[in-house]
């Protein structure tokens, strides 16, 4: 019974954390429809920046939101130089976004060498919540909150605010967008800082719970996807479904089918593109 | 100039190969250098104990000043990244185009099974540091010798120290779902049940898994759990393993690629009280192990561990061969037979011999992980000495049975 339990509770908190990894994949590829395949190398080189700055003493929020705010800068500068240039050449961003990635894993493999990394849990976040003969850690409870707070504050922003509405026209027709006046391309330079920032942000902050290490993009991007294919492209909610969809079946495929771990993992993927292709909770653009 | 192959001048190698195959390879003139070429992975998720692989064999030839038994040496590393294919293409490259001496490595056993009969073909010797069981057992090699371990080599004691020293009755094993994997769990389920004791769980989760607490949940009631991860895995599993509580309730154990001393740096408190078996230890007190930990930590700043060494001993075994053939050298057959007798005395590891099919007999050493001065040490609580890949048991009965798996030997006790 207990392990049932355990694996509830922890499947709340893996949806968690895939949904800060898939929040800024799903903006990034429904709003700007770039299958950005270096989002798995963001988590890494983020969870990268954050081990290192917690390894100065940096206090760990600090360094959660350091390393979120340096991956959004080079984030927009990969965006502005390379990805502009490729707009509506969805091959050539695939191969582009590909290739950056072998890059940066090379890159992470001299600076940070092989050795995993993994820092301490911080201090005030130790220790397990013990209820009924469940036994708990914290701090993966901490990672759902803090992913809540995101969600809505995503929500709020792209559906409450002007900038909201401003991205959303430019996603629904760009040209009757530039001619009302807004900066389209401004705005999409701004999304994939912010997505990259946000998968930067869940590195550093999984940093505790699944260290960091070459490979770990590679890891991280399949589970990006299928969040996104399940949960439908651009759509917050989606994701937020998506993730603790996938944080169940993860969690209670491996317990209970351990040699099917993935196929339970991928086929209701697979169902969803079959039968509704937009996603659990996509839009169908016309 | 770019090298050209056509079709004449590949059969005038060809035959060439084959006249100097017929009449014994010639001794080629004293200076020309004997080449070393190492097989490792510096890119892509094993590049961890590549890199290792890499510095182990630097640091001896830069003690060596590189020349071994008074032969320059010309040291070649290639880059598989760690998978078969990559092996099979750079231990072409090594052979038809560098035309190398011996081959050190490769790191992981499926590259070692993917090259094993091409160096055979090709009558290079090789120095293996990957585990593969049936390359020094059933599927024998005469051009490969393998200083570090077969995968259950260690394990083997392990079963019989946590059966008989700890007194365990009952145990989970967890282990990559690989051969790696399998070969480990296998050699301490058999001694651990021979000795008394019964494996009533064995878990399998994926080589690339992100959050280990659904396998984690599935340990019941045990008294220890033996893991026999690799790479980066173990990290991740043993911080698991200790956020869910378990580490203050069920012992761990481990194999030795999850508890490598060059690991620690990476471990925090989790790994406080493992118990694992090794073929080397940093601790080790032999003469050469000295100087090796001194000059690794002075040039690359860390701990050795299994990656670094086995590749330092594979060095020393290349010297001890160079030095009892001399001018023969060059002769691959005989330089790959003299790898077989090789005998050391001081090597990291400590004494070190082969048995007829080119294995290390060795000792293994029992550890505990400790903190000493805010660092994580693994003690030496036990060692089994002159340790065969067969443990205890007469070779050939051993050889009758199939080679380790994962459903060999049978798990009868499963709950």
């Amino acid at each position: 019974m207990s392990q049932y339990l355990t694996l509830a509770v922890n499947s709340i908190a893996y949806g968690g954390l895939l949904f800060l990894l898939s929040a800024g994949f799903s903006l990034i590829f429904g709003l700007m429809r770039i299958p950005n395949l270096m989002h798995g190398s963001f988590f890494m080189l983020g969870a990268y920046f954050g081990v290192s700055l917690l390894a100065r003493g940096v206090n760990f929020w600090v360094a959660a939101l350091a390393s979120a705010a340096a991956m959004a800068v080079i984030g927009a500068v990969i965006e502005r130089l390379l990805l502009r240039r490729l707009a509506g050449q969805e091959l050539a961003q695939v191969l582009a976004t590909l290739g950056l990635s072998f890059v940066v894993a090379d890159l992470c493999l001299m600076v940070w060498t092989g050795d995993p990394w993994q820092p301490a849990t911080p201090p005030h976040l130790q220790g397990a919540v013990q209820v009924a003969g469940l036994f708990f850690p914290f701090f993966r409870l901490v990672i759902v909150g803090v992913a809540v707070v995101i969600a809505i504050a995503l929500w709020v922003m792209v559906d409450w605010t002007r900038l909201g509405a401003m991205i959303r026209a430019g996603v629904d027709d760009a040209p009757i967008a530039r001619v009302v006046g807004i900066k389209v391309s401004q705005l999409f330079t701004l999304i994939f800082a912010l997505g990259a920032g946000l998968a930067a942000f869940g590195g550093v902050v999984g940093a505790p719970y699944l260290s960091v290490y070459p490979g770990l993009d590679g890891e991280m991007l399949p589970l990006a996807l299928i969040v996104v294919i399940l949960g439908g492209t651009g759509s917050l909610l989606g994701a937020l479904i998506g993730s603790f969809v996938i944080g169940f079946l993860y969690n209670f495929g491996q317990a209970l089918f351990p040699d099917l771990a993935y196929v339970i993992l991928f086929l209701p993927m697979v169902v969803v593109l079959v039968l509704r292709p937009q996603g659990l909770f996509g839009r169908v653009v016309p | 100039m770019p090298i050209r192959f056509n079709r004449r001048t590949f059969l005038a190698g060809t035959a060439a190969g084959t006249a100097a195959a017929a009449f014994g390879m010639p001794a080629i003139a004293q200076g020309a250098p004997f080449k070393i070429g190492l097989l490792t992975v510096k890119t892509g998720p094993l590049a961890q104990g590549g890199i290792q692989m890499e510095q182990g064999i630097a640091t001896l030839l830069k003690q060596k000043n590189n020349t071994l038994a008074g032969r320059k040496i010309e040291f070649i590393s290639a880059d598989t990244g760690g998978n078969p294919a990559g092996a099979k293409t750079k231990a072409q490259e090594l052979i038809e185009r560098d035309k190398v001496n011996v081959i050190l490595g490769p790191l992981a056993a499926f590259e070692l099974l993917a090259i094993t009969d091409y160096v055979r073909d090709n009558t290079t010797p090789l120095i293996s540091l990957a585990a593969a069981e049936d390359v020094t057992q059933r599927k024998a090699n005469p051009y490969v010798i393998r200083p570090s371990a077969t995968s259950a080599q260690c394990c083997q004691p392990m079963g019989d120290y946590a059966a008989r020293e700890l007194k365990y009755k009952r145990a989970a094993t967890i282990s990559e779902d690989f051969a790696f994997g399998y070969e480990q769990m296998a050699g301490f389920q058999r001694v651990f049940e021979d000795n008394g004791g019964k494996v009533v769980k064995k878990l399998w989760p994926p080589l690339v898994t992100p959050d280990y607490t659904p396998y984690i949940a599935q340990i019941g009631n045990v008294d220890c759990v033996f893991n026999g991860f690799a790479g980066s895995n173990p990290v991740k599993f043993m911080r698991a393993y200790q956020d869910l509580g378990l580490k203050a309730k069920i012992p761990l154990l481990a194999g030795w690629t999850a508890m490598d001393d060059a690991l620690l740096k990476s471990l925090g408190d989790e790994a406080v009280g493992v118990i694992s078996a090794h073929w080397y230890s940093a601790d080790g007190q032999s003469a050469s192990n000295k100087q090796f930990v001194a000059d690794m930590q002075k040039d690359y700043g860390v701990l050795p561990g299994g990656y670094s060494a086995g590749m330092y001993i594979a060095g020393q075994c290349v010297e001890a061969a160079i030095q009892k053939l001399d001018t023969k050298s060059d002769d691959h057959k005989a330089f790959a037979e003299a790898l077989h007798q090789v005998s050391l005395t001081d090597t990291p590891r400590g004494p070190v011999q082969f048995d007829h099919f080119g294995n290390v007999v060795g000792d293994v050493f029992i550890r505990k992980c400790e903190r000493k001065d805010g660092k994580l040490v693994n003690t030496i609580i036990k060692t089994y000495p002159k340790v065969s890949q067969f443990w205890t048991y007469p070779e050939k009965a051993f050889l009758a049975d199939p080679v380790y798996s994962r459903d060999y030997p049978p798990a009868k006790n499963l709950e």
